[in-house]
């Protein structure tokens, strides 16, 4: 690939800077998804966390971040940092999506928007109680040794890649679009966040409601709708394979919510508009490695058996006793891991799928073991990874500058204390006004 | 002169307002509540995790009225605000003092 002469295809091109919009909308969605399950004194500080970490993560991905996961001077674990530094040198015939004929800048933009979500996803789990300037700190460290190590070893031609030692030894591993990269990993990295922060004052005795479902509801559609471009657009093409992608985006996630919502039903008595916005997200999550590698009947399988699980696996928090206050866990994690086990199950390559060389179909379609241990191994090397190496950084954190705000400013409110703001007029809240301009 | 207060279910204020009319009461205050009596609060479940809601909504109605009339009121607010369920609300009356309309200075039952 690198040898050949760069060839630009301008449909291909506008489908990536299409989906580069559409997977950075996700963020702002998650935003919303998030926002709403707090309660009206820590929202600000719920949608900042996502915020901070488009910022943030948007600037280190120019200046090393690329280079690191996607350069091609890498070992089998993570890329030189400096080989492209700030995009310097960088040619579209070295880029990722080179064979694609789509530029090397698009690739950058693209695998910056997946680099931010997975960032922002792990503060679901630390809610209401994170100083910002310790979720800043952690989020360009995190960024740098947990998350662009994972991208490389898995897509960057790396450890668990279809060249890679994994491919080699048992069977290709395939993850589409993030199944271990951007779930598994930001669901691990959750779960270590909300175990060295401790539980929010009350957990589990005192209700913490989610103070605003109709903002849940429009951040689970513009998560979906973003979607369309984390998934269809991981082919780097538009293509036929981007259709099947697209479409099993589609049927999963409807089947995740049905099931979820029956869970429930079932459960609780009552089918919930945050249970149908949980559904829609836990599917999205399970298709998501599995995208492309499917028929519509293993996409089906996969969101229904997906939406029961990870409705269930929410309420392990209670038996645990951690706060994974908005379900990165049981929704991410849990999600995560059921669709690339599930690869090992339904995967095919008929029907439009695309498959890596040396990937096997799954055990329901004739191809043997071979390919569920291989899934098996790529989670457990993402889960392994992510839990360490975020437990050693949040402990760094913890004993320097500190996670955690005081109880005081918990109990009266994040929002006000730590940004200065506070979301919604209340009676009492009338204020006087001075300028500091 | 009587303050007649009722708390009632919010769906039986339109009636009651009728009720009210009807029985001679020119003006009231009417005023969003919430509380429990016996009828307690209600559940709501997140994601599985059950939360009991202790207060309910209520509506507040206040009429001020002439010393013979709080009888008729107060049944005038039963009769429309009964559903025979738990939950339907309390009524009550106690004394007032004064009264004084702003507009003009009058007081007493000349200002009701």
């Amino acid at each position: 690939m690198a040898m050949s002469e760069f060839a630009l295809n301008s449909g291909n091109t506008a489908w990536m800077l299409t989906a580069s919009a559409l997977v950075l909308l996700m963020t702002p969605g998650l935003a919303f998804f998030y926002g709403g399950m707090v309660r009206t004194k820590s929202v600000l500080n719920m949608m900042m966390m996502s915020f901070g970490a488009m910022g943030l993560v948007g600037v280190i991905w120019v200046l090393w971040g690329y280079s690191a996961a996607f350069g091609t001077q890498g070992n089998a674990f993570v890329g030189n940092p400096f080989q492209y530094f700030g995009l310097v040198g960088l040619t579209d015939d070295k880029s990722l999506m080179a064979a694609s004929g789509v530029p090397s800048l698009v690739a950058v933009v693209f695998q910056a928007t997946f680099a931010i979500i997975t960032v922002a996803l792990i503060s679901g789990s630390i809610a209401d109680r994170t100083k910002f300037s310790a979720w800043m700190v952690f989020s360009g460290i995190w960024l740098t040794i947990v998350y662009v190590p994972i991208a490389h070893m898995v897509w960057g031609g790396g450890f668990e890649s279809p060249t890679g030692w994994v491919a080699q030894h048992i069977s290709a591993p395939i993850d589409f679009a993030g199944g271990t990269v951007v779930h598994i990993n930001a669901g691990a990295a959750g779960l270590a966040l909300a175990l060295l922060i401790g539980v929010r004052k009350g957990f589990g005795k005192e209700p913490m409601r989610p103070h605003n479902l109709p903002f849940v509801m429009l951040g689970a559609a513009l998560l979906w709708f973003g979607w369309f471009g984390f998934n269809a657009g991981s082919e780097f093409g538009a293509d036929g394979v981007a259709g099947r992608a697209w479409l099993n985006t589609m049927v999963a996630t409807c089947m995740a919510m049905l099931t979820w919502l029956a869970t429930e039903k079932i459960r609780d008595g009552h089918a919930t508009s945050l249970g149908a916005a949980s559904g829609i997200v836990a599917g999205l999550v399970a298709i998501t490695p599995a995208a492309s590698a499917m028929d519509s009947f293993g996409a089906i399988a996969v969101g229904g058996i997906a939406g029961v699980v990870c409705a269930l696996a929410i309420g392990l928090k209670y038996k645990f006793g951690y706060d994974d206050s908005l379900d990165v866990v049981g929704v991410h994690l849990v999600g995560g891991i059921t669709g690339t086990l599930l690869i090992g199950l339904f995967a095919t390559h008929h029907q439009s799928a695309w498959y890596p060389v040396g990937a096997s179909d799954g055990l329901l379609y004739g191809g043997g073991f071979k390919q569920l241990g291989a899934q098996a191994v790529a989670a457990l090397i993402a889960v392994t990874y992510s839990f360490v190496v975020t437990i050693i950084i949040g402990l760094a954190i913890k004993k320097t500058m500190g996670l955690r705000t005081s109880e005081e400013v918990e109990v009266s409110g994040v929002d006000l204390a730590i940004h200065g703001e506070t979301a919604y007029e209340t009676i009492g809240s009338r204020a006087t006004m001075e300028v500091n301009a | 002169m009587k303050l007649v207060t009722g708390i009632i279910q919010p769906h039986r204020l339109d009636d009651v307002k009728v009720a009210l009319e009807a029985a001679g009461v020119r003006g009231m205050t009417v005023s969003e509540a919430s509380g429990y009596g016996r009828q307690r609060g209600h559940t709501e479940v997140y994601r599985g995790a059950e939360y009991t809601v202790d207060l309910v909504p209520k509506v507040r109605v206040e009429v001020l009225v002439a010393d013979e009339d709080a009888a008729a009121v107060t049944q005038a607010i039963i009769g429309a605000a009964q559903t025979g369920k738990i939950g339907d609300g309390k009524v009550w009356t106690i004394p007032v003092e004064d009264v004084a309309r702003v507009r003009t200075g009058e007081h007493g039952p000349e200002a009701l």
